[in-house]
């Protein structure tokens, strides 16, 4: 009879751990925002500070999400951070040089996309042991790239159409709000491409093989999948992706600057790591890796907020890491058969 | 017998290199639709080489494939499961991370049209592994459990179901109860037979007596990448059939 009323308990606690990993996260968040809410009532959910939070997460959530489907195919991209800042350099560069603003806007996509390619490329074809050697490799050369051409100096000023994704500002007058209840472009943007890119990993034939070769890269290959084809476009989409963030940063910062994502790289890793994303490859959402995107950028906020000291900021974030894989190794115990 | 049937594939005179090791010799395979055919031999000696090769995984360097009398050059898994030619991997080749359906239709998912694009139809997958599991008599809680979730003799049901999704005509086992409980051996060697009896030609990779003379109709013994002995099952004893595994006539 015990026994019985154990297994019951268990079952439920069972049917439960599906819920939790799906929503889990965002249950976190939640109770991070309340925290916070109460901590600093007055300033956290006023329109300035939470139009600042997403401001200060726009591009560093482009990273997340990239490095997130690297993840899934249980691979990682170092290099991020550094494609953003060659990136950026290219446009600054373009831009100097008086190209139109649809050139200027294009060409950093265009850039990122190529060395996103180049990761993809050197993992399958170079068949490097892993995909943290090529990116640490590509980590140093683009950005050594990015100084060479730049010559290690900031480039600034930009057009307003160039900055206007990073600095644009979408009026709500109509709406009845004040002047300075504003959205940013940039939120705009983080929604509608964390959208798309849920639609891609969830609803499309790619999405689900990229989850496949995270979960079993042989079954992938056996069930015909071309595995290596996959990963090129996934390493691309990446680079892709922090093309946009430099799109951003340049219009943030109306600037190309050596330092531009310099360790951003591991705030991307982290963010997908809070967010639920594995290690192991294969399992992950992206709305998960937005909830971690998101925690990160409050809890920098607030404690900004409350001036606390960066340092702490670091001894924070890195706690959450620990304790975010921790949850994670005991849900993989309880709801794997081993 | 099996040799009235129609025969399905046959492989002549295939040679395998790797670098300086041969893996394979002139080895030679037939396999009729409704037939088991048992494929045995010791550790290397090229059973799993040679089923890599039938699945089109490697190239062979020497000798050719027909099948159904058409010689056919395979150049990927791909090409082998178009035929009709299913392979069931010793590692069952499954995602833990994804449910049933989406392993059984894994490469070969139902799609719907969305303006431009293309997406996974859902629920079309649900309802076709449903009927083909239905079809199959495999008990699962659900179609969307998760393979990891699974026990290993459900997962090798599981990896059979997924073999046999796309009307195979050939479907290969490697060792399909070697990491199973007694308890589950049965339910798979059930699989086979209901299988042979929907004409589908079975070759099973077996360490286990026990598995070949239940369900085989024939047996054939590599020795060091050679054909060495093949028999009908009714003509052959166990204890032969482990001599040849050891080289012994």
């Amino acid at each position: 009879m015990i026994e019985e009323k154990d297994k019951k308990q268990e079952s439920l606690y069972l049917k439960l751990i599906p819920y939790f990993d799906k929503y889990g996260i965002l249950l976190l968040l939640l109770i991070m925002i309340l925290v916070m809410h109460i901590l600093q009532p007055d300033v956290f959910l006023s329109w300035r500070n939470v139009t600042n939070v997403f401001k200060q997460i726009s591009w560093q959530s482009m990273l997340a999400l990239g490095v997130f489907m690297v993840i899934v195919t249980a691979g990682i991209d170092l290099s991020v951070g550094s494609i953003m800042m060659l990136s950026l350099m290219i446009l600054a560069i373009v831009a100097k040089a008086g190209a139109p603003w649809f050139i200027v806007v294009i060409t950093p996509l265009i850039a990122g996309f190529l060395c996103g390619l180049i990761n993809g490329a050197g993992i399958t074809f170079l068949r490097m042991p892993h995909p943290f050697i090529m990116t640490l490799g590509t980590l140093y050369i683009f950005r050594g790239t990015g100084n060479l051409i730049s010559g290690g100096t900031p480039i600034s000023g930009f057009t307003d159409e160039v900055r206007y994704l990073g600095h644009g500002r979408i009026d709500l007058t109509w709406l009845g709000l004040e002047k300075s209840q504003y959205l940013p472009v940039s939120l705009v943007l983080i929604a509608i491409v964390y959208f798309i890119f849920w639609i891609f990993m969830n609803h499309s034939r790619t999405g689900k093989w990229i989850y496949a070769i995270g979960g079993n890269p042989n079954a992938a290959r056996a069930s015909g999948i071309n595995v290596n084809k996959i990963l090129i476009i996934v390493y691309s989409l990446c680079g892709f992706l922090s093309g946009i963030g430099a799109l951003i940063l340049a219009g943030r910062a109306d600037s190309g600057y050596p330092n531009a994502g310099l360790q951003s790289e591991l705030d991307a890793i982290a963010a997908c790591i809070i967010g639920g994303a594995s290690f192991f490859g294969g399992r992950g959402t992206v709305l998960g890796v937005f909830a971690g995107v998101m925690i990160m950028g409050i809890l920098r906020n607030g404690l900004n907020l409350m001036d606390v000291s960066s340092f702490w900021q670091q001894v924070l974030i890195g706690s959450i890491i620990v304790l975010a894989v921790y949850i994670d190794v005991l849900r993989r115990d309880l709801s794997t058969r081993k | 017998m099996s040799t009235t049937k129609n025969l399905l594939l046959e492989a002549k005179g295939v040679t395998k290199y790797f670098g300086t090791i041969t893996a394979l010799e002139n080895v030679n395979l037939k396999i009729h639709g409704g037939e088991c055919l048992g494929v045995v031999g010791d550790n290397g000696a090229g059973k799993s080489t040679l089923m890599k090769v039938l699945s089109g995984l490697y190239k062979p360097s020497a000798g050719s494939l027909f099948f159904e009398g058409n010689e056919k050059v395979l150049e990927s898994p791909r090409d082998s499961q178009i035929l009709g030619l299913e392979m069931v991997y010793q590692d069952l080749a499954l995602a833990g991370n994804l449910p049933i359906g989406e392993n059984i239709f894994l490469g070969r998912e139902p799609t719907k049209n969305l303006g431009l694009m293309k997406l996974l139809d859902f629920k079309k997958i649900k309802e076709l592994t449903d009927a083909h599991l239905g079809k199959l008599k495999i008990n699962v809680k659900s179609a969307d459990q998760k393979v990891e979730e699974l026990s290993g003799g459900q997962r090798q049901a599981v990896a059979i179901a997924r073999s046999t999704a796309f009307d195979a005509k050939v479907v290969i086992m490697d060792e399909p109860t070697a990491a199973l409980a007694i308890k589950e051996v049965g339910k798979v060697l059930d699989l086979i037979n209901s299988l042979k009896k929907t004409g589908v030609g079975v070759i099973v990779i077996s360490h286990r007596m026990d598995d070949i003379f239940t369900v085989c109709d024939r047996v054939m013994a590599l020795f060091q990448g050679t054909n060495f002995a093949e028999a009908e099952l009714s003509k052959t004893s166990r204890d032969e059939v482990i001599g040849w595994i050891m080289g012994k006539k």
